[in-house]
């Protein structure tokens, strides 16, 4: 009778741990629904408790949203609202204050698309999410914001009450890249990014013999120019560049989109940077590291031993490591000028999610944020960014509070502004981004000897781009 | 609990009717002690969490993926595509672009790198720490620290190798200090030094593993019979191959077993190491890695086919090992 009973004991134990298993997961579930809760007797205390403190909290968020919920792939963003938002108080990296709304920023890295996984994710539930839940802002990049700016997950900002003439001072491309198909525009962004060569005024010297912009840009005005320099430079000890630094300056000038008719098209410009690289990489001219890695990097140092790289105004501030005493950029080191081709790279659009439940702050944090001067030019002072405001970046230009000592006291404002100016958008397509990465990924096999010619090189790619999207066709 | 009680009560009573046998009760009148058989039931009691995680948590998933890979379904961005039935198409494409051998090539040789020094040195290793006529001292730490790699996790090792061996890391550093070369080597551009360092992870990571395992084997063998071999004058090298080896046999099958099956699914480590793609040229692209790509853009049926073609190589390739390295004595 006794081994019975421990049986018993034993056995209702093993049970009841197991339901007792479901039971706990139950109540942690953050937006569990009351009626599911109530089939499992063991979670029902706890269940209750988590319901009454989500309809208290509803009550409360009768007027507006108490927290807000901003989703982006780096802390650039925060940071800008840290250093310039008028009220906005940091509580933690990931946590902040405006008032008495919580913004939390959910910061989820792009490596291996993470970030659009999870705002595919969320989005489209946005409108039926918790009220605390909802996403009210999110970030997105020029390559794919055609893919959120053509859904109905992004809310037109007219609807939030900001007019034209709010953004008169705003570049055209800037509006261009985030007008969904029925001419609503859905975003806003602070940066015009257009982009140029950024030069090592060491490397110019010894190879050139002169570290004048003007000089310099001579030496790099076309792409045969920029060869010839090249083998310069590889005769003074430097290398030119990473090949996939000069891969935006061509795709940016491509006279087709990627995706035509559902169909991935090489264009001939990106052909010409596979033929110009392949001869300047195996010239040992130039390198074949990955963007942001450590290899590409280390040309951010003297000892690094690079000529230039390719990037827009938030490269200046954001990617060269001005903070670090040893770098090239905390002394001055480096020159601005527009290179072979002029074109744009990046910039951050703000976008409001649809089913924000605080519109108006949204509002704020956009008109402010990306159209207010005295803020804009904040920005571009402290930051070194290029703003996307027509009337601070004259401003900028025209003496010299516009000089970055990254640069060695050079005005970029002038040439940036003339940029944005030039910048052509109607090109672009929802698949940019996949397109890009992948045929960078395969020509740098290319490049490396590992695929023996082109054609074997595109195969990969077009395999690549079918397993990324499978519903586009190849050659 | 007072329902489950008496229904697998009443079932032993039909039980024992059936069988010709004793009730308990009736048992209980001719000798008291014989009431053991009815525990039996506790067994499947005790037997029901883990059928019911089983389940949910593999046999259900298992199901679905073999369900989903006779569908069209994916996402190309925020667009969702399908689920339309297409039958076996998804196989279809899979088997004829071929690359599924590519890949699974990819694999087996990668696998092997690692596991013929493995296998190799942890014989070796097994074959001394369970030798007692060599007095090893310290054998407790020299076992401890050979397992030691399996506990980093696969993906924080590979990222350790993948900084160590960048074009600007420390190896190369070292190499060039040493005037053994004078330009970086570019590790992961060559097809042959990254499967070679994906191997040689595998190798570090699991070879502590396989050494206790054998050790463990070696153990089991009837110490008299090395003493009878060495009394009749057998040198090390004979006992090792005409006693352990043999008596060692079954292990070593298990051994093989798991760890190509583990080899088949090898994942994280080249997808760590190559940021996912499988680079230079797709040559460290395994085929789990495969997989992978077509996740992003949540294609389950192309997903669901490639993974139940996995399952079936894995199960031939088990069986073709299992066959070839027979445990029947009389071969």
């Amino acid at each position: 009778m006794k081994k019975k009973l421990l049986s018993v004991v034993l056995a209702s134990t093993v049970v009841a741990g197991l339901a007792a298993g479901c039971g706990s997961s139950n109540s942690a579930a953050p937006a569990a629904s009351t009626a599911k809760d109530e089939a499992a007797p063991a979670a029902t205390q706890a269940a209750t408790e988590a319901a009454t403190e989500a309809a208290t909290e509803e009550t409360a968020a009768a007027d507006e949203g108490k927290v807000l919920n901003i989703e982006c792939w780096n802390t650039e963003f925060q940071s800008r609202i840290t250093d310039h938002y008028p009220g906005y108080e940091k509580v933690d990296d990931t946590t902040g204050k405006i008032g008495d709304v919580t913004v939390n920023w959910h910061i989820t890295p792009s490596d291996n698309n993470a970030y659009q996984n999870n705002l595919d994710q969320v989005l489209p539930d946005n409108a039926s999410a918790d009220a605390d839940k909802k996403v009210d802002l999110f970030l997105m990049e020029a390559d794919y914001a055609k893919k959120y700016v053509n859904a109905d997950v992004t809310m037109p900002i007219k609807d939030l009450g900001i007019t034209d003439d709010d953004l008169k001072d705003q570049y055209q491309y800037t509006k261009d890249i985030v007008k969904d198909s029925n001419g609503d525009l859905k975003g806003l962004t602070w940066q015009a990014c257009s982009a140029g060569l950024i030069y090592n005024r060491e490397a110019a010297k010894a190879a050139l013999g002169t570290d004048d912009p003007e000089k310099v840009q001579e030496a790099v005005k076309d792409w045969d120019a920029f060869k010839a320099t090249a083998e310069k430079m590889k005769k003074a000890g430097y290398t030119m560049c990473s090949v996939n630094d000069t891969y935006r300056v061509y795709s940016n000038n491509v006279s087709a989109p990627w995706v035509q008719d559902g169909k991935v098209v090489v264009d001939d410009n990106i052909k010409a940077w596979v033929d110009d690289s392949k001869a300047l990489a195996d010239a040992g001219e130039e390198n074949t590291f990955d963007l942001w890695g450590d290899d590409w990097a280390k040309g951010k140092y003297p000892d690094g031993k690079v000529f230039c790289y390719f990037g827009p105004a938030w490269f200046f501030n954001f990617s060269l490591s001005a903070d670090d005493a040893k770098s090239i950029a905390a002394n001055g080191g480096w020159g601005y000028v527009v290179g072979p081709q002029s074109f744009y790279w990046g910039g951050t659009w703000i976008a409001a999610a649809n089913g924000t439940d605080n519109p108006s702050l949204v509002k704020d944090i956009m008109l402010k944020m990306t159209t207010d001067p005295t803020i804009m030019k904040e920005i571009a002072q402290k930051d070194s960014d290029c703003v996307n405001n027509k009337t601070v970046l004259t401003d900028l230009a025209s003496d010299d509070s516009g000089n970055l000592a990254l640069l060695g006291g050079e005005n970029p404002y002038k040439m940036l502004a003339d940029g944005a100016e030039k910048v052509d958008m109607s090109n672009i397509s929802d698949y940019d981004q996949g397109c890009n990465e992948e045929f960078q990924k395969a020509m740098k096999g290319y490049f490396d000897g590992n695929y023996k010619t082109y054609d074997d090189a595109l195969a990969a790619f077009n395999k690549a781009i079918t397993e990324k999207y499978p519903d586009l066709t190849t050659d | 609990m007072q329902q489950a009680k008496c229904l697998p009560a009443q079932a032993d009573r039909h039980f024992f009717r059936e069988t010709g046998m004793l009730t308990p009760e009736e048992n209980t009148m001719n000798n008291k002690k014989s009431k053991v058989v009815q525990y039996n039931r506790w067994g499947y009691i005790f037997l029901i969490p883990f059928l019911v995680t089983y389940v949910i948590f593999q046999l259900v998933p298992l199901a679905d993926t073999i369900w989903n890979s006779f569908f069209e379904n994916y996402r190309s961005g925020l667009k969702q595509i399908g689920p339309n039935f297409i039958g076996l198409a998804n196989y279809a494409k899979i088997l004829s672009q071929g690359d599924l051998w590519k890949y699974a090539g990819n694999t087996m040789i990668m696998w092997l790198i690692g596991f013929v020094p493995q296998i190799v040195v942890s014989l070796l290793l097994g074959a001394w720490f369970t030798d007692p006529s060599l007095r090893l001292k310290a054998q407790r730490f020299f076992k401890t620290v050979i397992y030691l790699p399996n506990l980093i996790m696969a993906s924080a090792f590979a990222m350790l190798f993948f900084t160590l061996f960048s074009d600007g890391g420390p190896v190369n550093s070292i190499l060039m200090n040493l005037h053994i070369i004078s330009q970086p080597y570019r590790f992961f551009a060559s097809v042959a030094a990254s499967r070679i360092l994906v191997g040689f992870m595998l190798f570090i990571m699991w070879f502590g593993n396989t050494t206790i395992l054998l050790m463990a084997g070696m153990m089991g063998i009837d110490q008299s019979l090395f003493e009878a071999a060495e009394v009749d004058g057998a040198t090390a090298r004979q006992i090792f191959f005409k006693i352990t080896l043999p008596l060692l046999r079954p292990i070593l099958v298990y051994v093989l077993i798991t760890s190509l099956i583990g080899g088949l699914q090898m994942f994280d480590v080249p997808q760590v190491l190559t940021n996912g793609t499988g680079d230079p040229a797709r040559s460290t692209m395994t085929m789990i890695m495969w997989l992978n790509k077509h996740l992003y853009s949540k294609n389950f049926g192309m997903g669901g086919a490639l993974s139940v073609l996995l399952f079936i190589i894995t199960g031939i390739l088990s069986i073709v090992v299992f066959k070839f390295t027979g445990t029947d004595t009389d071969k």
